[in-house]
């Protein structure tokens, strides 16, 4: 619970509403943040209006992915590393095949990389939508879950719902289920939608264009809180231009353009062990924090949006480069839009290609490799090494959750100090700052992450 | 009077607890029904007079043994959800290497930091009144948990293999391609999904019976010349808690 020594209350002599004096002493003791994915914790004490403490712990159980990877074989790892983490696990699907594919020689088909995108697709709808809808948008509404709003906005919650059905009805069609899928592997899948599925599922997200319009609305009214910082971000980039970087592309960021190969990553991303958090620190270096994440992406690769989600951004009032890291929702639905778009056209290729089963590309070597992917919560590495005989020797990941935690407590130690001058009493700071967490729409399952190991 | 739920988490990537929010379609009729009271990941409000509780994870830190026995004190019915809770699951491939070696592998010279025990399902620390197995738990087994908990019945797991739902299903087995898939020694329950999507059993359900796995055993030795060891290693995957002797 939190507890509060407040002093030098304000008291007003003319009766008029008082301009609240500054708070000199506060503070602020979250323990477990709710509605994100994890357990983490906000520490904030300020003592004669400075700060002498502040910390977002990170205080979910270590788990050890690396270390019990090591001795499994090559073919397990997409299916041992989704489950990280229940609400991206295609997207540690989607990075671990790739490099698996990078360690072992392995090019997938046409119709893979086709399929992958779709199922990637689906899941980046659902985590958004699942993020915005229930996780960050009861705070506007004052209820502490959407439960209530199921009561009060019934048609708002029910039109969430059936986004997020489809959106998992996607990832079911091409992979067998949204939460650790089954169908995709390392060289391929092992099993293909049938065109009518793909049909059907064309016609859903088509109609759901008037539900995210619906959405997009309703979100406009939002007081969306006003706070900017000048700050790093770092994304994929597709760098001839030719798509919006979720699946594939170099390591991009406004501060250091020149792309760099992913399989160069550690170049970009410097991790660092802090004792109040089991998930590692980041930085680059250019920035002692950098953001990753929706935000990012729209920042780095706004011009590959579609034509729709560049409209709503317009129509929420978002453009490049936006520094408010409260917009990460804004620019969550946007991509919503992008993804629903993206995924008709996947569709459209696939139906036009015609699907057909493919046995899975088998390895040509054992060796080292780097796979990437940007999935919903910014972009995410693993890295493998295997023995002669396909084993895993050696494992590393790299989790965006893990990459935003420092810029998280960047963000509020310039917050902090502004909230404390508006005279905000503490509990209206401590959910300002819950917001601000949840707007990065931490996952802190993922986020229990680990050592950086000097490789031969 | 609608019975109070809370949904809890321990050592788990949380997509059991997740898997209750993909009811999409049936979603609203449940919070109808019941009264969710305590739920982290979905709510701010959290109170402790809980009728059943629901959670996902594994027993790995000492702190999930503390929060489990406050799950147990609280809950009048308390129910595992998913491999972690119900057998180890993935979490139990840490207890096959040394802890020393595992925990200075993430963390270097500042494990200590990070307290960790070997990983147990909730069971070994607490009565559990049910399990709903599966990674990840399968959601319409949950809603069915619901339904005949409402009507005042008790909900019981299927007593068979997954090879009964994958014949029923039509899927052509994929001993005849010649992959080795946990099938005839797991428990049913998920519609046989992954042989139905062309991938291997990996036991995710938990063994059905040690008779079944004996048989198997025999079979993979004598009928498919296949290495044990590499069963074992499919087996261990998700249950490497369990008791189990390949012949």
């Amino acid at each position: 619970m939190a507890d509060v020594k407040q002093q030098n209350k304000p008291k007003s002599s003319d009766g008029a509403p008082p301009r609240r004096a500054a708070v000199k002493n506060v503070t602020i003791d979250v323990k477990h943040v709710t509605r994100v994915e994890g357990h983490g914790n906000i520490v904030v004490r300020v003592s004669d209006g400075a700060i002498t403490q502040l910390e977002l712990q990170i205080v979910e159980s270590p788990r050890f992915f690396e270390a019990f990877l090591r001795g499994r074989r090559w073919y397990e790892a997409p299916h041992i590393t989704c489950r990280v983490c229940g609400i991206c696990s295609v997207g540690h699907t989607t990075a671990s095949v790739k490099a698996i594919e990078a360690a072992t020689g392995i090019v997938p088909t046409e119709q893979t990389v086709l399929l992958r995108k779709l199922l990637f697709n689906g899941e980046q709808l659902q985590s958004h939508v699942l993020h915005v809808c229930f996780l960050a948008v009861p705070d506007f509404f004052g209820a502490g879950s959407v439960i209530p709003l199921a009561s009060t906005h019934p048609d708002v919650v029910k039109r969430a719902l059936k986004l997020k059905r489809l959106a998992n009805d996607i990832c079911g069609a091409v992979g067998g289920r949204h939460i650790h899928p089954v169908a995709c592997h390392a060289g391929g899948f092992t099993h293909v939608p049938r065109p009518e599925e793909l049909v059907a599922l064309k016609r859903r997200l088509e109609e759901s264009r008037s539900d995210l319009g619906e959405m997009a609305q309703l979100y406009s009214c939002l007081p969306i809180p006003d706070f900017r910082r000048d700050m790093e971000f770092l994304s994929l980039k597709v760098m001839d231009g030719s798509e919006y970087a979720f699946y594939d592309g170099k390591l991009y960021s406004n501060l250091q353009p020149e792309p760099t190969e992913v399989s160069e990553y550690r170049r970009r991303v410097i991790e660092d062990v802090v004792q109040h958090s089991a998930a590692k620190h980041c930085k680059s270096p250019n920035a002692p924090a950098y953001m990753v994440g929706s935000l990012a992406r729209f920042n780095n690769n706004f011009d590959q949006l579609h034509p729709n989600a560049k409209e709503v951004a317009a129509a929420l009032g978002i453009k490049p480069i936006c520094t408010n890291p409260f917009h990460n929702n804004t620019a969550q639905l946007v991509e919503c839009v992008h993804c629903t778009e993206h995924s008709i056209e996947l569709i459209d290729e696939l139906l036009t290609r015609g699907l057909h089963d493919e046995p899975l590309v088998e390895p040509s070597r054992f060796g080292l490799g780097v796979g990437s992917a940007d999935v919903p919560r910014g972009i995410l590495f693993h890295e493998y090494e295997l023995d002669r005989d396909g084993k895993i020797v050696n494992a590393n990941l790299i989790i965006p959750t893990g990459q935003n935690l420092a810029n998280i407590e960047a963000d509020m130690r310039v917050m902090v100090p502004q909230l404390l001058e508006s005279g905000m009493t503490r509990e209206e700071m401590t959910l300002r700052l819950e917001m601000l967490v949840r707007a990065y729409d931490p996952c802190i399952s993922c986020a229990t992450h680990f050592l950086d190991i000097e490789w031969e | 009077m609608k019975p109070k739920i809370g949904i809890f988490s321990l050592t788990s990537c949380e997509g059991c607890s997740l898997a209750i929010l993909e009811l999409e379609n049936e979603l609203l009729d449940i919070l109808g029904a019941v009264e969710i009271v305590n739920f982290r990941e979905g709510m701010t409000e959290r109170s402790w007079d809980i009728d059943i509780g629901f959670v996902d994870g594994a027993v790995s830190t000492p702190e999930d043994e503390k929060e489990a026995r406050l799950f147990r004190e609280h809950c009048k019915v308390l129910v595992a959800i998913g491999a972690c809770a119900c057998l180890g699951g993935l979490n139990t491939l840490k207890n096959y290497q040394n802890e020393a070696d595992y925990r200075s592998y993430v963390y270097g010279n500042r494990a200590g930091w990070f307290p960790t025990i070997p990983a147990r399902p909730l069971s070994a620390v607490v009565k559990v009144d049910f399990e709903l197995p599966g990674c990840p738990m399968i959601k319409e087994e949950f809603l069915e948990f619901v339904k005949l908990t409402l009507a005042g019945r008790t909900f019981r797991l299927p007593e068979y293999a997954v090879c009964v739902e994958c014949k029923r299903k039509g899927n052509l087995c994929l001993y005849e391609k010649g992959v080795i898939c946990l099938g005839p020694v797991t428990r049913a329950g998920c519609d046989a999904i992954c042989p139905s999507f062309g991938s291997k059993c990996e036991g995710c359900r938990g063994i059905v019976t040690e008779e079944a796995v004996r048989a198997a055993g025999v079979n993979l030795r004598e009928q498919y010349n296949v290495s044990l060891d590499d069963v074992m290693a499919d087996l261990r995957l998700f249950g490497a808690y369990q008791e189990a002797k390949l012949p």
